[in-house]
This record gives structure tokens, sequence and C-alpha cells, in this order.
């Protein structure tokens, strides 16, 4: 099943702790000497991803493959991959000698080749005559380096590193991002590589794996992942962006912020709902004229070393970010013109909420895994499985949990221009998404509250049936 | 003009009762047994109540049992507590703490209690009372003692080391050999301190265990005094304060920082 040239080949895992699915359905392959990085949020499965292709944990379903050879079942010593952990797992009682000898002794190596080759990848690090020191007086940075060398000498054909600069300073971790480019350049072995940072995940990669809530978001180019993210998640996550709710009105025509642009995309349809991507660099500004698209005014403005980064509001309520080499002073009238090559179209992950649920009585029905009351439903009798559908902004939220017949929450916020899109979880693990004018904050427990007649409430056919 | 506010006020003045307590119960003691062990009956300076014990074949062969059992019993704890120690770290093994405290649960009666229904038990039994009990009651009494300090520092250990050791091809027994046991020495230097120092002094636990068959050195301390040889108890006392130091300079110089991982002492 695998390519000639992959080596890592992931098959559709999913994995479970306890009730909570941390990996939905992941498929991955991993080409030979790739550079690839696992970008996401934390708690997004990446690690737990790479500890699958360690072997130190093992998928509830789907396959691993390494080199073309199932590896479910087989454990960690046994497999050709070598770990850079987060926080090093440098032996404390063993000298840095000793411990990157620690992998070349247990092959049974001679002992001068041990030395050689400690030697030569102490050089590679940059730790010559480090050797005897002991690894609690090393600094940050020379664990760092160690770790790297333990893992290198063992000359694994895959380097599985777990966000090893994030215990690093902003500089340190510029100079190592260098050197582990070098060093991965140097070695020819694949390099998959987690982290949260996605100016890291840019820099270094070949391919980028972006995953959030256990799925795999996108795969591609950090250069692909940039310009045409696939949804809302990967074009906020990566780089700074202006998403709009926009719709194709045919192809190669879009129309948000109450105009009409010419886009390259194609194959919507015709009066779709679609997001709309585009980058505060991608936003021409100038002095209000009549050559521009649209018009705003500037409402903020902060030099940001290479460039401006201006806050725009448009007479049609919209607030866009843009980044320009000229500032505008705040106040300024503008005009702005957006390339249509610049426009990122995307398909709509979902228009409104759609709920499993079941009826408890005439006037209740159960979703979230909680007791919503509702409007009495003609032909739906009590036990009845149903769809309930509400729109995203029809449902409110509340700063008190206890004001809300379900408790929730916030764990994603999208800025769309002239609104917040939430992604809210209940207690049940279920997401819910609301649009508000509100500004919530990440991690905010709320509570949930949708009113009867916002709900559409529609017998599941194939239950009844049955 | 001093005021009582002002005395209670200061904090470390706080401490004054258990220091005067200390100064009491421990310190002035130990003047004393350095007193009595370096005076005659008549009241005048002398070396001849140390010399004596060198010169006791009796005190010196007791001296050698109780050393011998003290380091039987130790053996005996470690290998019995160590994996238990770890069983019960392990999550994999111990889902909740309720293991744990059925180890502990024993400490909670009175040891004299716990020592003198194991001595009924085996009397009930019909099993000879003689080295063989005492060292269960030994090893009865003080395996906590061993488990507690190597369960607290396995517990504490970050789980990345055995799996970098994995990582790189140590199979589970090599991890356990190169990285968990030698990461664990803190542990292990603290259960054999708190096992080796009491065990080596007991006398209640051989007089229980033994019907006295077995004298250790704490007996002949006990007997000394009890026929009123305070002198040469006091040397003897103060012999067994020596021996007693000495082993926590060795296991201390070991390892310094043993509290930091998690050890009793």
């Amino acid at each position: 099943m695998n390519e000639d040239n992959s080596i890592i080949s992931i098959d559709h895992i999913s994995k479970w702790f306890g009730e909570k699915r941390v990996l939905d359905d992941i498929s991955l392959n991993i080409k030979k000497g790739e550079f690839v990085t696992i970008l996401g949020p934390s708690g997004c499965g990446k690690t737990t991803t790479l500890r699958i292709i360690a072997g130190f944990e093992t998928p509830d379903e789907g396959n691993i493959y390494i080199g073309g050879e199932l590896m479910n079942k087989v454990q960690p010593h046994k497999r050709p991959v070598n770990t850079v952990f987060q926080r090093y797992a440098l032996f404390p009682h063993l000298n840095v000698y000793d411990n990157i000898a620690f992998g070349l002794k247990l092959q049974g190596v001679a002992k001068d080749e041990i030395e050689k080759r400690v030697l030569r990848v102490l050089k590679m690090v940059g730790m010559t005559d480090y050797e005897w020191r002991d690894v609690d007086s090393l600094s940050g940075g020379q664990q760092q380096r160690v770790a790297i060398a333990r893992a290198i000498v063992n000359r694994p054909a895959v380097l599985l590193l777990d966000e090893p600069l994030s215990a690093l300073d902003h500089k340190m971790r510029k100079d190592m991002q260098i050197e582990l480019k070098q060093m991965h350049k140097q070695l020819g072995i694949t390099f998959v590589y987690v982290t949260h940072d996605q100016e890291e995940a840019l820099t270094l990669s070949d391919t980028v794996v972006v995953m959030n809530e256990g799925v795999v978001q996108q795969i591609g180019s950090p250069t692909d992942i940039y310009n045409e993210p696939v949804n809302c998640f990967v074009a906020d996550f990566i780089g700074e962006s202006n998403i709009f709710n926009g719709t194709m009105i045919a192809d190669r025509k879009v129309r948000f912020m109450g105009h009409d642009f010419d886009c390259v995309d194609e194959g919507f349809g015709e009066n779709v709902p679609v997001d709309v991507v585009v980058r505060p660099e991608d936003i021409y500004i100038m002095q209000r004229n009549d050559k521009g698209q649209f018009t705003g005014t500037v409402s903020g403005c902060i030099f940001k070393g290479v460039h401006y980064e201006m806050t725009v509001n448009t007479p049609e309520g919209q607030e866009l970010m843009i980044q320009d080499y000229n500032a505008f002073a705040v106040g300024t009238e503008v005009s702005m013109i957006i390339k249509p090559n610049d426009i990122q179209v995307m398909k709509k992950e979902r228009i409104c909420n759609t709920l499993e649920g079941v009826m408890t009585d005439a006037t209740h029905v159960e979703i979230l895994g909680c007791d919503f009351e509702c409007l009495p439903q003609a032909g739906i009798a009590p036990g009845d499985k149903v769809t309930v559908e509400v729109d995203f902004e029809k449902v409110d939220l509340t700063d008190d949990k206890r004001d809300g017949v379900c408790e929730g929450d916030i764990t994603f916020i999208l800025y769309k221009a002239d609104h917040y899109h939430l992604t809210v979880r209940a207690e049940n693990g279920e997401n819910i998404y609301v649009d508000t004018q509100d500004v919530w904050e990440d991690r905010d427990i709320v509570g949930i509250n949708i009113r009867p007649e916002d709900m559409r409430i529609s017998a599941k056919k194939a239950e009844n049936q049955a | 003009m001093y005021r009582i506010s002002n005395f209670i006020g200061k904090r470390s003045n706080w401490s004054l009762p258990y220091a005067v307590f200390l100064i009491i119960f421990v310190a002035l003691p130990l003047v004393l047994i350095m007193g009595y062990a370096f005076v005659n009956e008549g009241g005048g300076f002398t070396f001849s109540n140390i010399t004596r014990f060198f010169g006791d074949s009796d005190a010196l062969s007791t001296f050698a049992v109780s050393i011998e059992i003290a380091l039987e019993t130790t053996a005996i704890c470690l290998l019995l507590g160590y994996p238990v120690a770890w069983l019960l770290a392990n999550s994999k093994f111990n889902g909740s703490s309720v293991t744990i405290i059925i180890f502990i649960l024993p400490m909670w009666i009175n040891a004299l209690m716990r020592t003198l229904a194991t001595a009924d038990l085996f009397n009930m039994l019909g099993i000879t009372l003689g080295k063989g009990t005492l060292l269960f009651g030994m090893v009865y009494d003080y395996l906590p003692f061993m488990i507690y300090p190597i369960y607290n520092v396995l517990r504490r250990m970050d789980p990345s080391y055995a799996e970098a050791a994995q990582d790189l091809g140590a199979k589970p027994l090599t991890v356990f050999a190169n990285v968990t046991l030698p990461l664990s020495l803190p542990g292990i230097t603290s259960g054999i301190m708190m096992v080796f120092m009491p065990t080596v002094s007991t006398f209640a636990i051989s007089e229980f265990l033994t019907n006295n068959k077995i004298k250790l050195f704490g007996t002949i301390i006990q007997e000394n005094i009890n026929s009123s040889m305070w002198n040469y108890g006091a040397a003897l006392s103060f012999i067994m304060l020596i021996i007693i130091g000495l082993t926590t300079l060795l296991t201390g110089s070991q390892e310094e920082d043993s509290s930091a991982q998690g050890g009793l002492i």
C-alpha cells in the first residue's frame, strides 16, 4: 500500500483517551528525507500522533507503517526512529558523553567507534569539549543540542522532534531553527517535527500538516498552506488574516463586504455561501480616490518594524486589518483594492448548527446533553430522534453558566470582519457554533440558551422507518 | 517597657516551647549519656567503660548479631519493598491511591501491639520463636519505611526518562537497570536508612518474638540500665549512636538532596 518513496504511512488512525477521541481518522504519508511539521494548537493531537510513530502509544484503530512494515505492535526500542523530547529527558545520572553513547552501547558498537561517533556528533551540534560535563550543568540550549546529538548519533531513519525549541528564548529559537534546517540537509534523514508555532512550521518544513481537535485540517507546502488555506481554522491559525462571510455569485465572481470582487476560484456553483480569506498584506491601501474598489476610514495604525499595521473600518460596518509599508494616520479616508489572485475562497464547512437530539416531551428536546424548551411539534412523539437546526446568530451565550440551559466552554474564536464566530464545546463534548457581536475570551465558560422559536426540528427519517 | 504582645508578635519566639522540650528531652539526655559513659562508679573520668566493651566477648557477639539482623532485615525489606513500590508507582497497575494506603495501614497501629499480636499468632500456630520469627517481625514492622520513600521517588520520576531509554533501543529490563534503578537511588538510600537505623537499636521485637533467645544490642543496653549499670549502659548507647551517626553520614553524603527527591529524611 505504500508508495516507494514514503517512509512513514499513517493509515486511518484513531485514538481514544478514555471517553475523549484525541485522534479522529488521521491519514498521513511522509516521504523519505522530508521535513514534515505537524502544527496545531495545544490538545489538537499532534503529540499523540508523534508518540504513535515513536511507539509510546498504540492506535485504537488504523495502522502505522514505517519503512513499509506494519508497526502497530512493535515496541519503541525496535523502531528505526529516535525522538528528541520536549523537556529533553537527558539522563541526569550520566554525563554528556554517556548520554549520547547510550544507544550505541546498547547496539554493541565497538568502543573506539562509539567514541568517534560521539565526538563527531558533538561537533555537529557545536558542543565539542563538553563530553565530560554533567547534563545538569548545561544551559537549556546546550541540553537541547545534547538531546539532538543523542538521537541522531544512532542514525535513525526518522528523527522525531516534540516541540524541541519551546523551552528556549526567542533569539535562541531562531538560531536553532537555522541549525536544525542545516542538520536536516546534512543528515538527509526524515524529520517529523511537532510544534504549535506557525512561524516555526513555515520556516522549517517541506510539508506542513495542520491539525485541530484530532483531525488533519490540511496537508501542504508552507506556501500552499499560507496562500490557499482550505478552511477558516487554517487561515486563522497560520499568519494573520481577514476572514469574511461571502457569496459566490458565479465562477470567478465573489461578493463580500457588500461589494463584488473578481477572483480566480471556480466550481462552487451560483449564489453559494462561502468563506473568504484575504491576507492583510494583500489589501492595497491609498488616499481616497476613485480608483479603489471600496472605501474606508483608518481607525488604528501601529508600527510593526518592517510595516505598519492598520485597522480600517468600511461604511458597510466591516473592520479590516491591512499591512502596508506606508502609514496612514488615524482618521484618513482611504480607498482599497484587492486583486483577484489574493482572494482565497473556501467552501463553508456548515451554514447552520445541525444537532442530533431526542424529544423528551411535547415541548422539550434534548440536544447537547441538555433539555431545551421547544415549540410543540406536529407529528413527532416524545422519544423520537430528531435533527435540530439552529442559525449561528440565534444562539445566546450568557456570562454566568447558571443562566444557560446548558454549560459550555469557548474553544475557538474567529473574527469575521463584523462579528465573531465562536466554537463552543457543550458539556457532552459536542460543538455548537455561535455568531455574536460580543467579545468573549478563549476558554470562557458560558451558559447556552436557544429560544424555542429559533429551532427547526425535523424527525430523523431513517430512524423512524426502522 | 517590655510587652507580652511584642514577645508573641515575633514569630521566632513561637518555637521557644519546642526548644525547651528539645533541651530537656534530647540535648540533656545526650549530655548525660556522654557524662555517664566517661565516668566510673566513683565519679572519676575514665575510658574503661568503652574499653570494657571491646573486651566483653558477650557484648561483642551481640553487637555482631545486631548488625547482622539489621543488615538482613534491610536487605529483605529492599527486595520485597522495591517491586511493591514500583507497582504502586506505576499507574498501569495502581489506578487509585487506595493500594498505597493498604501498605501504609499497619503503621497506624502501635508497633508494640503489632509485635505482641504477631508473637501470639506464632504461638498459636505452633511455630518456634527464633531468628526466623524475629526477621519476620522486623520486616513486617519496617517494610512500609522502605516502600514509601522508593514509591515517592518512582512516582515523581519523569516518565520521559524511561521512554527516552526505550527510544534509544533499550529493552524493558535494560530500561530498568540503566535508568529507572539508578534514578531511584535517592529513595533506596532513604529507605535503607529508615530501616537500618531503628532495627540496629531495637530490643522490644527480639524480646517478644524470640523470648529473649536472641539478644540484640538494644537488649544489652536495656539490661545494663535495668540492673543499674548506668555507666556501662551509657557507654554502649554512645557506641550505638556513633554507629547510627556513621550510617547517616555514609548514606547522606551519597545523595545530598534525598529529601528533595522524595525521601523521608
